[in-house]
């Protein structure tokens, strides 16, 4: 099955306001309607199927890319929604404030310790978005139960890791910087795609080129002369 | 106009003496001097036996009396001296004036009742300070706090009545207003009785208030009533079981029974905390405290929570107690009058927040207040230095912004390493890249290898940017050059060179 690759942008036929296809249809009604999601940057709902993030879902995001944590973030939280981010020592908070996340709504348990599907829990029940790097593999008991606690408490969980049974899977490859010359310049800005691959009827694979980090330290929008033009990728099912 | 109250003052002769003794452990019995702005406020007998006396300066006090131990005036160790004095009075009465460190006053009239007479009250009250506080005191019973002073130095009962007879005898310098002594003694008035013999009136227009108010005193006319202490209100709250505690639930129950007593009490006092200390002790003796901040005011409920949350915590940690919990005790901090709390209408004060609040401090209930954190922006070079991070819950005083020569440039990098790790970078020719003491660099890095893996080729650097902070001080002293490097796999680093040692600072991904 081949699938087009949706280019972010305004221009983009999808990403028009208002304009949705029939299968975004489906999943918006089954999600219980636009109360049950949290905004998202304009550059990255193409990737969510919902045309936002859906509360009560798990999305998980590849590790490899942490900028894309705080890209995530930073859409939920300037709408006045509360996050943790739980066993991540070396976040950059400095980018994250750069990204656009409300730092005064951010919390931080760098060194959960054992306990931590416990805290994630307690988290869960009072927090918007919970990001949790787990220190390691995570059985399959312990990943259903805390997806099932964010579905009932209406949070969002978003393991940076492989977890089982998340609703959607956010992967970034790694992309190019640009700026830095042979002794002179600097890191401006890097150009990524970002993929997502969800279960049911989110398994097709939607991805998006952007700018992460843009100039500024938030996600951008690829500036027009360097977008790519519409290319056939292959999908596969997940 | 009302008379003089029959007051009783208990005076402790120098004070600032034994007030040493008891702070500094300097022994009163030596010769002993207290000095302010260079001259003697107070010495011991012995100091006085051998010469010295109030107002010499303290060569002349040292030149009299060779071994004198001098230090210098602090009214703050006197009266933290004479705090436990003031408890031992207020256990055998009730209502003392605490008049200056080293004096207190109180109205005999119920305690001489009590104890069947004046002078027996006095006698008492000598020697419950000498059993509990093994101070040396004196009483003097008389009417008005001033007469009742001089009738404590000279450890006298003045009966009713008889005050202004009393002071009549009494020199002029009693008033403790050198200024006005100095000028009576050169109109020729020496005693209080000669003081009190001038006309009021004139008294206030010629000497003015001050001088008025030492007529009145001269003439026993001290109706001033006692400003009585009011001893500090103990708020902390606590309770003993029989049974120790092994059960979350068992202590969710002792909790919120002590919760709202405690909130009772403040309550009662139109109090509110906004930190709270709870404090355990286990039936082995361990004793387990921790203090809880809140932004805004713990209401009964709060309470109860944070009890319940900071117990299960202690029960249920693998290093946890080793016993029950026989006794719970909770003391509130920064306490503040209760004015009613207005919650606000927008944004942040929303059911959102308090929803955040309460999970941030369960999960500070299960691993320590300092697990949870939030983060400021400050000033600083490298992005770890620009982020400060504190407890949940904790004032997050933000820094005035000021320019910051040396900043690393935006975007920050997402990724910054908690321990740098080491890194080899070499040249083309695989020589190890060095910066000289001028920044200039041996030659364009060309590899680069961390820890042990294999070299990976550099396809852009950047630097070096020096970096040369807090030279004054020598723990804190950071000189470093720092580059960013583009890997040709599409990965982007921040180096740092520091005394010839490369590591990763941080990782752009």
């Amino acid at each position: 099955m081949a699938a087009l690759e949706v280019v972010a942008g305004s221009t983009g036929p999808v990403s028009l306001p208002g304009v949705r296809r029939a299968s975004d249809l489906h999943e918006a009604v089954a999600a219980g309607g636009v109360d049950r999601l949290l905004p998202m940057t304009p550059e990255l709902l193409p990737l969510l199927p919902a045309g936002g993030l859906r509360r009560g879902s798990t999305v998980s995001v590849t590790p490899g890319t942490s900028s894309l944590v705080p890209a995530l973030l930073a859409g939920v939280s300037a709408s006045g929604a509360w996050s943790a981010v739980v066993g991540m020592p070396s976040l950059g908070i400095l980018a994250a404030a750069q990204a656009g996340v409300a730092l005064e709504r951010l919390a931080l348990v760098p060194n959960p310790g054992p306990e931590w599907p416990a805290v994630v829990a307690a988290l869960l029940d009072g927090v918007d978005v919970v990001v949790v790097a787990t220190p390691g593999p995570v059985t399959g008991r312990v990943a259903s139960r805390l997806s099932a606690r964010a579905r009932q408490r209406g949070g969002v969980l978003m393991p940076y890791g492989r977890w089982a049974g998340a609703d959607l899977t956010l992967t970034a490859e790694r992309g190019v910087w640009e700026g830095l010359g042979t002794g002179r310049g600097r890191l401006r800005h890097r150009e990524l795609t970002i993929t997502t691959r969800g279960r049911g009827a989110a398994g097709r694979p939607r991805s998006v080129r952007v700018q992460l980090p843009g100039p500024t330290g938030r996600l951008a929008a690829v500036s027009a002369a360097s977008r790519p033009a519409l290319t056939v990728i292959a999908g596969e099912a997940a | 106009m009302s008379s003089p109250v029959r007051t009783l003052l208990v005076w402790c002769p120098d004070w600032p003496v034994i007030a040493i003794e008891i702070v500094a452990g300097i022994p009163a019995r030596a010769p002993v001097a207290v000095l302010h702005a260079g001259r003697v406020v107070a010495c011991s007998p012995a100091a006085r036996a051998a010469g010295v006396a109030r107002g010499l300066r303290k060569r002349e006090a040292q030149s009299r009396c060779p071994e004198l131990v001098v230090t210098e005036h602090d009214p703050g160790r006197d009266a933290r001296a004479f705090e436990p004095v003031v408890a031992a009075v207020e256990q055998v009465v009730a209502g003392v004036e605490v008049v200056r460190p080293g004096a207190c006053a109180l109205a005999v009239r119920g305690p001489a009742r009590y104890f069947g007479s004046e002078q027996r009250a006095a006698e008492r009250i000598v020697e419950q300070v000498a059993q509990e506080c093994g101070v040396e005191a004196q009483a003097g019973v008389a009417d008005g706090v001033f007469a009742a002073g001089l009738a404590a130095r000279a450890g006298r009962i003045v009966p009713p009545g008889q005050t202004r007879v009393f002071l009549s005898g009494m020199d002029a310098h009693s008033l403790d207003r050198p200024e006005l002594t100095g000028l009576l003694r050169r109109l020729g008035v020496r005693t209080l009785g000669e003081f009190a013999a001038l006309p009021a009136g004139d008294v206030l227009t010629r000497f003015g208030f001050d001088a008025a108010l030492a007529h009145r005193f001269a003439a026993g006319l001290d109706e001033r009533p006692l400003a009585v202490r009011r001893p500090p209100l103990e708020l902390a709250v606590e309770e003993d079981y029989e049974e120790p505690i092994e059960r979350v639930d068992v202590a969710a129950f002792a909790a919120r029974a002590l919760a709202e007593q405690l909130h009772e009490r403040l309550a009662g006092h139109g109090l509110a905390c906004t930190r709270l200390r709870i404090e355990a002790v286990t039936a082995h003796g361990q004793e387990l405290a921790r203090s809880w901040r809140h932004d805004g005011l713990l209401s009964a409920a709060a309470i109860t929570d944070r009890v319940r949350w900071q117990l299960e915590g202690w029960l249920t940690r693998k290093s946890g107690p080793t016993a029950g919990i026989w006794r719970l005790r909770l003391v509130p901090d920064g306490v503040v009058v209760h004015a009613g709390l207005q919650p606000g209408l927008w944004g942040e004060s929303g059911g959102g927040r308090e929803r955040a609040h309460r999970a941030f401090a369960r999960v500070q209930g299960l691993l320590g207040p300092e697990s949870v954190l939030a983060a400021v922006l400050r000033g600083g070079r490298s992005p770890g230095d620009q982020v400060r991070l504190v407890p949940w819950g904790d004032e997050r005083v933000a820094e005035p912004a000021a320019p910051w020569p040396g900043q690393l440039p935006v975007p920050a990098p997402a990724t910054v390493v908690p321990e740098p790790a080491p890194v080899a970078v070499y040249d083309a020719q695989d020589r190890p890249v060095t910066v000289n003491a001028r920044l200039a660099i041996s030659a364009a890095p060309a590899r680069l290898a961390i820890e042990d893996a294999p070299p990976v080729e550099i396809a852009g650097w950047a630097g070096p940017w020096p970096v040369d902070e807090r030279w004054w001080a020598p723990g804190e002293a950071r000189r470093q050059a720092r580059f960013q490097v583009g890997l040709v796999d599409g990965r982007a680093l921040l180096l740092a060179l520091s005394a010839g040692e490369w590591t990763v600072e941080a990782v752009y991904d």
